[in-house]
């Protein structure tokens, strides 16, 4: 007996519960390790997968086995100088005999290192984090319809009607229904070309044979050109269409206090809620502004890399996100998101400026607006407030963050999952 | 083995200068394979194969693709198999290295049951497919149906049915008493499955019917047993003092999975069922760690024979013959010692050369053979090579047919390694005099025992604090290695009481070389 059984289209991924599994198990190494990387990554690749290690030690899987030491002897392949009895230095050949014998589960093998697709790496990234109200958000997504074909239907409006279908039908029925008298037709106009050479115009088969012929004609005519039956309506129905949109303002402040550290730092705060909008939207629209005494917006390349200097006003920056809302984002259709970083620096007349835009332009638009402030001091009066800000709306939040490492905290902090919320 | 490549243009057109054979049209060679194409190579290789004597269980071929071919490594290959996360680990490294392009996945997975199951990958050309069908499907699958180890050890008609009935239990428990136990319940049995099986005792043959109906009954009269043996009335006073301790078992046991299954104290019939399920699997594989030289030379031997009898009928083409030799002789490298691919005595190349000269002794013996091997020289190949095939293991193979011309072929060369010494021995070579010696230690390389512990079950104190006793019995000095203590926690996580190691030396003197504490009750599960 001979079966080949064909297996190429059957479900894939058998081993997913397993790595799943694996994932799980090694959970705390595998974040560790994410985390790290995260923090090691610049923005260019980001966005992909990772190669993960973990110590080999912490997943070995131990058996009885024999180790190291005593007295073994071994046969090897390829003789090329020894005789018997000869003394040889150990090792006895420089690459391969790392191993000897049973060396497998000693425990001394480097690090598992092993790779997780960029999926999973924002997975093991996200796994419980979540933006407030984003679940209130999509539970109640404004129930936008689209209109999208289905086929056709017999009946619908006027201006509906799918005209080339409509005349396709009408003919096919037209030659349906003539067809029994056309091909009576046919013969008959035969049989009166046979019949008229031999009997002449005036015999009766003839003439009768001719008003057949008349008849007929009329028949085929009177079947009607086009019927009701035949119409056809373009049919539409409607389709629910989720609001995957997002949008980001990402706000910064260039001005000359902002190093290039503390740049990096706010760089990695944006990759991550970029990241996190990616993963909940289908289509995430990132707006750069930054801003010293003016603001402007600008490429993401001129946003991380150009240096600016001079003093800080930071409501310049609110004020032109305002403005690009009003323009571009003024439909229900899109999730706006707020990210700011600044060191904290600002005008003292202008933070009471930038709390009341915040507070009666911004914050009623957003989903969410989150602030950073890199800066080891205490904080000074924007920070103030800010917190004046917070405590009006829960979609405002705010932290202050010291170093690169601190990120991955904050990034927790401010976009935990809020249990009832 | 790496990607191939195929020699020339490949096209359905037959080669123009075509072979050896007496006009007959050589079978098409396309690059891309169809199942068409596949049944008619199989249906000559089924000819030649049955004109050989070759006896096969059924073919299954299974079409696949190397995703799916890496799943199957992840479960030892089986098409079926429960979950744990170890198999996601051999899942991901394997994917990571394959690639990286570190490695190819092998080519042929199969699957000693009945029928026997062969994957085939999407990816191959046509002349692979011809090549894999050769190698496992007739030459695995025959050694499988007729090799004293597997007929009398593992039972291929049942195999599929029982993983698929352990893995529908597994699930069960894990539903029942949380993936958590059970994983860590797994984990602990797979620290001891190399030691899990029986090396002299027949097992019963694995039916699913059976297995299901019995495992209750198992359920109910073990639990019955194991509360016999721990009763804790004081029936037995006839241990007198001064009189020597009765050890529990009586005579050692070697199988640490049996003894836990039958006689751990605080194990719930579900924990044993589990612990009975992993013995069962590692009984099942247990024959195929000790026939790799054989089994896979016999496989080698034949593709290379039967793909060649093609050849010679002109069957095939001459591009179909190129590929086909380079991926041959990639399997069948044998790298010197000193060389950085050396990783061993490659199976493969050891086997594949001892059958051919096997055969070559029959039919074409020398002076040397006939005084090596009298009784075979110029007999049979295909009896004496039917013969062996089904009689033997790795160590007896190698002790009985290693031919001196061979060692010289191979260059073999055994080292004395003496921890005590300074230097390294040569303790043989390829001459006269080392022959015997190298045949004898290469036989010992092969045989489980010398390669794995001897570690058994001494004594469990089933009077006193319930603790369970090991012993390893040393030889040639070898130590255990140093994952021995994460072991002993596994032992003791099943045992529920502490476990301690001895080493009986060869001097005869006893140590105790580890012991994991359990504190009462603590701990079991």
């Amino acid at each position: 007996m001979f079966r080949v059984v064909d297996h190429r289209y059957d479900s894939r991924n058998k081993s997913a519960v397993n790595r799943q599994r694996f994932f799980r198990r090694f959970r705390a190494q595998i974040r560790r390790a994410v985390s790290d990387a995260i923090t090691g990554r610049s923005i260019t690749d980001i966005d992909a997968g990772e190669d993960i290690s973990i110590p080999a030690k912490d997943l070995s899987e131990p058996q009885f086995g024999l180790g190291e030491g005593g007295v073994r002897e071994n046969v090897y392949a390829g003789n090329d100088r020894f005789n018997a009895g000869d003394e040889v230095e150990r090792p006895l050949a420089g690459q391969g005999e790392g191993r000897g014998g049973a060396g497998d589960g000693t425990g001394l093998e480097d690090d598992f290192v092993f790779h997780v697709s960029r999926e999973e790496f924002l997975n093991l990234f996200f796994d419980d984090l979540a933006l407030p109200d984003l679940v209130k958000k999509e539970l109640a997504r404004i129930p936008e319809h689209k209109l999208v074909r289905a086929g056709f239907s017999q009946t619908g409006v006027p201006a509906n009607l799918n005209i080339v279908r409509s005349m396709r039908g009408a003919l096919g029925r037209r030659t349906a229904l003539a067809a029994p008298y056309r091909m009576r037709l046919q013969e008959a106009e035969q049989e009166l070309a046979e019949l008229v050479p031999v009997r002449g115009d005036d015999d009766d088969a003839v003439r009768a044979l001719r008003e057949e012929i008349a008849h007929l004609k009329t028949r085929i005519e009177a079947i009607p050109f086009i019927d009701s039956f035949d119409l056809r309506f373009n049919n539409r129905i409607r389709q629910p269409r989720p609001t995957t949109q997002a949008a980001m303002f990402c706000l910064m402040d260039v001005s000359g206090s902002m190093d290039e550290e503390k740049k990096e730092i706010a760089k990695r705060f944006f990759l991550l809620l970029y990241l996190f909008l990616r993963r909940n939207y289908e289509n995430v629209d990132v707006v750069f502004i930054r801003h010293h005494t003016v603001a402007s917006e600008v490429t993401e390349e001129e946003f991380f890399h150009s240096r600016e200097s001079g003093g800080t006003v930071v409501s310049s920056a609110l004020k032109l996100m305002h403005e690009i809302i009003r323009d571009r984002y003024s439909s229900g259709a899109w999730n706006l998101y707020g990210a700011q970083a600044s060191d904290g620096d600002n005008w003292d007349n202008d933070s009471p400026v930038c709390r009341d835009l915040l507070i009666d332009a911004i914050v009623p638009l957003v989903q969410y607006f989150a602030y950073v402030e890199i800066a080891a001091g205490e904080p000074q009066n924007l920070w103030r407030e800010y917190l004046r800000v917070a405590a009006r709306s829960p979609r405002f939040a705010m932290q202050r963050i010291g170093d690169l490492t601190d990120i991955y905290p904050v990034f927790r902090e401010l976009f935990r999952k809020k249990a009832a919320a | 083995m790496s990607r191939e490549r195929r020699p020339g243009a490949a096209g359905t057109r037959p080669s123009a200068r075509g072979a050896h054979g007496r006009g007959a049209r050589p079978l098409p060679a396309p690059g891309e394979w169809s199942i068409e194409l596949i049944e008619r190579y199989n249906g000559e290789l089924a000819r030649l194969a049955a004109g050989f004597g070759l006896d096969t269980y059924p073919i299954q071929i299974e079409l696949i693709t190397a995703e799916q071919m890496m799943d199957a490594y992840a479960s030892i290959g089986m098409p079926t198999y429960y979950h744990h996360w170890s198999f996601g680990k051999h899942f991901l490294a394997t994917e990571k290295r394959y690639k990286r392009g570190q490695m190819g996945l092998a080519y042929e997975i199969v699957i000693n049951s009945d029928p026997c199951i062969a994957y085939l990958m999407e990816e191959n050309t046509m002349t692979m497919q011809a090549l894999v069908i050769a190698h496992a499907a007739y030459g695995h699958n025959s050694f499988f149906k007729n090799n004293y180890l597997f007929t009398t050890w593992t039972s291929a008609e049942g195999i599929i049915d029982y993983l698929l009935f352990a893995r529908n239990y597994i699930a069960e428990c894990e539903q029942r008493h949380g993936e958590q136990r059970v994983e860590e319940l797994l984990d602990s049995c797979h620290a001891l499955m190399n030691l899990g099986v029986d090396r002299y005792k027949r097992s019963s043959r694995l039916s699913l019917e059976r297995e299901r109906e019995r495992q209750r009954e198992r359920e109910a009269f073990i639990q019955a047993q194991v509360n016999d043996l721990w009763r804790t009335l004081p029936a037995h006073e006839q241990v007198e003092a001064g009189e020597e301790p009765v050890r529990f078992p009586a005579e050692p046991q070697e199988n640490l999975l049996y003894f836990v299954e039958k006689h751990a104290p605080l194990l719930e019939p579900w924990q044993r069922e589990i612990v009975r399920i992993v013995r069962k699997i590692a009984q099942y594989f247990y024959p195929q760690r000790q026939t790799q030289v054989m089994n896979e030379g016999w496989a080698c031997f034949w593709h290379y024979t039967l793909i060649n009898a093609l050849y010679d009928e002109g069957l095939l083409a001459e591009h179909f013959m190129i590929e086909f030799l380079q991926h041959h002789t990639n399997v069948i490298a044998q790298p010197p010692y000193d060389s950085p691919h050396y990783s061993g005595i490659n199976p493969y190349a050891l086997g594949f050369a001892m059958w051919r000269d096997l055969r070559r002794i029959c039919e074409r013996p020398d002076a040397e053979d006939r005084e090596w091997f009298p009784e075979i020289a110029g007999s049979d190949w295909r009896t004496c090579l039917d013969f062996a095939m089904r009689n033997f293991k790795d160590e007896s193979f190698i002790a009985q047919f290693l031919s001196p011309r061979l060692i010289r072929e191979l260059r073999l060369f055994a080292v004395l390694d003496d921890d005590r010494q300074e230097h390294l021995r040569i303790s043989a070579i390829h001459d006269a005099r080392g022959y015997r010696a190298i045949r004898n230690a290469l036989s010992l390389q092969y045989n489980l025992g010398n390669l794995e512990p001897d570690v058994q079950v001494w004594n469990a104190d089933i009077r006193g604090d319930r603790s369970l006793t090991l012993r390893h019995r040393q030889t040639h000095r070898r130590p255990l290695h140093q994952a021995t203590e994460e072991v002993l926690k596994h032992m003791a996580r099943l045992w529920g009481f502490t476990v301690r190691l001895e080493t009986l030396r060869e001097d005869g003197s006893i140590e105790l070389t580890g012991e994991c504490r359990v504190e009462k009750r603590k701990g079991a599960r």
